[in-house]
């Protein structure tokens, strides 16, 4: 007992407090007894401070586990973007070789190209979309142009009341008038808050229409003495992007000097392959859907990319890097730009390709510069571990980027076009070429030829683009290459303020992130982030704001937060809901990587026990998964008695709901982990979206993956694999189901339907 | 001897490392500061329940001599250390807490009308803002009988809690 320690026992002190407790209750309720009406003003203050006490100790653990929730979904997300990386790598790999998979397929690896642009002259066009007929039963909006407000008033009203969809011939007609509209307008759009009107900037919507409902409840709608500039990402994620961007574009045209619009990186053909858009589109439109998605490729890379308020206030949708010019961005030809994901192309004609097929057969005798500078850009991620079960694409990319000057650096650049790189290899086929320069994929053919070199100009441009939808801010000096995103630059406040101090201004608006409280401020105050899709994660994730600006050019900041169910859920409540959703999504990643992370646990767990320490733990998931979990994410794995993790329990909930018989588990697990990617080939193969492709290509795009990154697949495994999911063995499989079998169920969900 | 020693170091090392990692969740420039509006968060979230007084007089002794807004690890740990140790601000036990809502419960009744509680959770004591009684009714009144049924309503606080 007298060994000095100053801590006292845990009863001990409970102990007393609690008879302190009692007696001031006790001899207060005798009080209490004596005048049966009011409590004595000290007893109702006691008792009011008790309760307000637990109260607000109640709520802050529950902020605390928002917060944790909060940092699970981010994390994941930002990986997810890196995966984003991988699959923009592999498109450049499909463009670099297109004439070489000729043998085995033209049609195939043509379909991964832009589409030519429609020979068809605009009034053609014009005249092809008045001769689709709107039937008479056709309930919903009619719009004819010019448009009025009587038009918009209709196409809010039928978007609220969730009716029908917009005729796709009005459609049409909408993106025909916004595209020649946006064709006029420059690439940076100079505002000014003059007559005092007040501005309001709102950031990404991504989909969720009740948000931009909400807004203009709150704001009331666009008109001329009620300015807009919404910042990117109108589309993506949420379910009613369409909608979105209809009444966008209406009130565009309606209100043309009084509504802004600026694109954002999800204005992209390829970002919505992934992220939901082109799904929604092919849904809801199924005979036209195609021609809008084409036309909605020229009206995206037609949007603006920045504007500026009285010269001093710039927005953009993701930020701005150490090489940013603004003069420079208001000369490009911005429509050359259609997805982030594809480099610029000279011109798609056939005399290119014919140039391409002569040097066929060559070795490489140059190697052309960094024209393709996303992938320069990409192959600078020092984040893609080794561990991620491509054969260490990373160190082989690092070492290259590491002999290649900064992309950052253009004049570099410009003499690299004419000399080799150190290594003789092409900088940009970083994964999947041996020294001498020729692909291990088995059927293609053995040479490889170098593309023509790009004028470096078009680089230049593409890496301004990119930088300015792209970026994010950091909290460190310095501009650093975003790895998370696969695209931009982390920039930091030094960064910030040589930007400012340049062109005068005052302060940069930017989106692009979501932020709890709908935005944030950084970098001293100079830098906003707005973002205006509430609850983004899931119901009570996060609040979205939008901010009005006077000309006294002081940010005015609006919260809200849009409730999905009429009986208002308490934060407890909401919390509980963000949190499950982030930990399955947590467990559908560990799932994904089983086999890895078995692996990674059994190397801290050296005597055998099926345990590891839950810090050791910890590491080894963030080391795979390159996570950044909270350390809060036990509910995810079952504890031993001894407080250590029980590792192999976190893979326990999930069972695959139709597993293929013939499908051995190690592939299952690769399927399973790239199914997203795998499912945006797909559509890309499926030009007619009919959810069918050939068995052939089927396979031909499976190995390419496979080889590209280095995942060890039998091909024979595949080869069974395809004919046993064509079911009715005509040759096609209907991917959309093939992809279902992949999906996990969750052991919860399936106990509820039970 | 030296088992309780080691075991009281071990004690203050767990300790530490608690405070660590709930400091670390509100550090968001990863330089070992957190805004002094979040301390009241992180100190409720280490099991604490300090009265809004006990709460600013114990900034007083983590803040700096020239308040700046934020609050400096190196000054937060070793205070939050000593009240950890010594288990200051204990959480309330359930029944304290039932007793303290049936004080207020003058006419017996079993319940409290929502105005009875808005006004002294509003009035008395240290008074909620407007967003916190606006949160705690929606939680805590029967949407059928539009009351607050105080004993059902502590006892899903504390089990939710747990």
């Amino acid at each position: 007992m007298g060994c000095g320690t100053s801590v006292a026992t845990e009863s001990q002190t409970k102990q007393s407090e609690k008879e302190l407790t009692y007696k001031l209750f006790y001899s207060i309720t005798q009080r209490a007894d004596e005048s049966p009406k009011a409590p004595s003003p000290a007893l109702a203050m006691k008792a009011a401070v008790l309760i307000q006490r637990w109260y607000r100790r109640y709520m802050a653990r529950i902020e605390i586990r928002r917060r944790y929730t909060w940092s699970i979904f981010q994390s994941i997300e930002y990986a997810g973007e890196q995966d984003q990386l991988q699959l923009s790598s592999f498109f450049t790999f499909m463009l670099d070789n297109f004439t070489h998979l000729g043998g085995a397929s033209p049609d195939l690896i043509s379909q991964f190209l832009d589409p030519t642009s429609d020979p068809m002259e605009e009034e053609d066009r014009a005249a092809k979309y008045e001769k689709i007929e709107v039937p008479d039963s056709y309930p919903g909006p009619r719009l004819s142009f010019p448009l009025t407000v009587a038009h918009t008033n209709a196409l809010l009203k039928a978007f609220k009341q969730q009716q029908q969809h917009l005729h796709a011939r009005y459609v049409l007609q909408l993106l025909h008038e916004t595209k020649k509209f946006l064709k006029k307008l420059p690439n940076i759009i100079h505002l000014s808050t003059s007559y005092t009107k007040e501005i309001t900037i709102c950031g990404d919507l991504h989909g969720k229409l009740d948000d931009l409902l909400l807004i203009f409840y709150k704001n009331g709608l666009p008109s001329i003495e009620n300015p807009y500039v919404f910042n990117g990402d109108f589309v993506d994620r949420g379910k009613k992007s369409v909608e979105i961007i209809i009444i966008l574009f209406a009130f565009l045209l309606l209100y043309p000097n009084d509504m802004h619009l600026n694109r954002g990186n999800h204005e992209d053909h390829i970002m919505n392959l992934r992220y939901g858009f082109t799904k929604e589109v092919m849904q809801k439109y199924r005979s036209h859907g195609r021609e809008i998605l084409l036309l909605l490729q020229d009206v995206f890379s037609l949007l603006p990319l920045a504007t500026i308020i009285d010269n001093k206030v710039l927005i953009v949708h993701g930020g701005v890097s150490d090489m940013t010019d603004l003069d420079y961005l208001a000369s490009i030809e911005r429509h050359k730009f259609k997805s982030a994901l594809r480099p610029p192309r000279m011109s798609i004609d056939s005399s290119q390709d014919e140039d391409k097929r002569k040097t066929k057969g060559q070795l490489p005798a140059q190697s052309s510069g960094g024209h393709r500078s996303i992938s320069t850009r990409y192959s600078g991620n020092h984040l893609m571990k080794p561990s991620s079960g491509a054969s260490s694409p990373s160190s082989s990319s690092s070492s290259l980027s590491s002999s290649i000057p900064k992309s950052h650096r253009m004049s570099d650049a410009q003499e690299k076009d004419t000399s080799t790189t150190s290594n003789g290899q092409h900088p940009l086929h970083h994964r999947s070429i041996s020294p001498a320069g020729i692909l291990e994929v088995p059927f293609l053919d053995s040479d490889v030829t170098i593309t023509p070199r790009v004028p470096s100009r078009e680089e230049m441009e593409w890496k301004q683009i990119v930088d300015l939808l792209w970026s994010d801010p950091k909290n460190q000096n310095g501009c650093s290459p975003n790895s998370f995103r696969g695209g931009g630059c982390y920039f930091g406040p030094d960064v910030t303020l040589t930007l400012l101090k340049k062109y005068q201004l005052k302060m940069l608006i930017r989106s692009h992130e979501c932020k709890q409280e709908g935005y944030e401020l950084c970098h001293d105050g100079q830098v906003i982030t707005i973002f205006s899709a509430s609850n983004y994660y899931e119901e009570g994730s996060n609040r979205g704001a939008y901010i009005k600006l006077g000309p006294d050019l002081v940010p005015r900041f609006f919260q809200y937060q849009v409730s999905k169910s009429t009986r208002r859920m308490t934060l407890q409540q909401r919390v509980s809901v963000a949190e499950g959703s982030a930990l399955k999504s947590l467990r559908e990643k560990l799932y994904a990587h089983r086999s890895e992370l078995i692996a990674a646990f059994k190397q801290y767990d050296t005597y055998n026990t099926g345990t590891v320490s839950t810090s050791d733990w910890a590491s080894a998931v963030e080391s795979v998964l390159c996570l950044d979990l909270p350390e809060d994410a036990m509910p995810l794995v079952r504890l031993a008695p001894d407080g250590s993790v029980e590792y192999l329990s976190c893979f326990e909930d999930l069972h695959m709901e139709q597993p293929i018989k013939e499908v051995t588990p190690s592939l299952v697990e690769t399927l399973y982990r790239y199914r997203t990617d795998l499912e945006i080939i797909f559509n890309m193969i499926d030009k007619d979206h009919s959810g069918l492709i050939s068995i052939e290509e089927f396979r031909q795009t499976w190995r390419l993956f496979s080889s590209h990154l280095h995942v060890h697949v039998d091909n024979a495994a595949i080869d069974d694999l395809a004919r046993s999911i064509d079911f009715n063995k005509d040759g096609s499989i209907d991917f959309n189901e093939f992809l279902e079998a992949f999906r996990v169920v969750h052991k919860l969900d399936s106990k509820e339907k039970h | 001897m030296a088992e309780e020693k080691e075991s009281a170091e071990a004690m203050i090392s767990e300790i530490h490392k608690q405070i660590t990692d709930a400091f670390d969740v509100f550090d968001h420039e990863f330089n070992k500061t957190v805004d002094v509006r979040e301390v009241g968060t992180i100190i409720r979230s280490l099991s604490c329940c300090p009265s809004e007084g006990e709460l600013h007089d114990l900034l007083a002794e983590i803040e700096e001599e020239e308040p700046t807004g934020y609050i400096r690890f190196e000054k937060f740990l070793p205070t939050m250390t000593k009240v950890l140790m010594e288990r200051r601000y204990r959480p309330i036990p359930e029944d304290v807490l039932l007793q303290a809502f049936e004080v207020l419960d003058q006419e017996k009744k079993g319940h409290l009308e929502p105005e009875e509680l808005t006004k002294y959770m509003s009035e008395e004591g240290e008074p909620f803002t407007q967003e916190e009684m606006e949160e705690m009714l929606s939680a805590a009144v029967d949407p059928d009988k539009n009351v607050i049924l105080y004993k059902d309503y502590v006892g899903m606080m504390t089990v939710e809690d747990n």
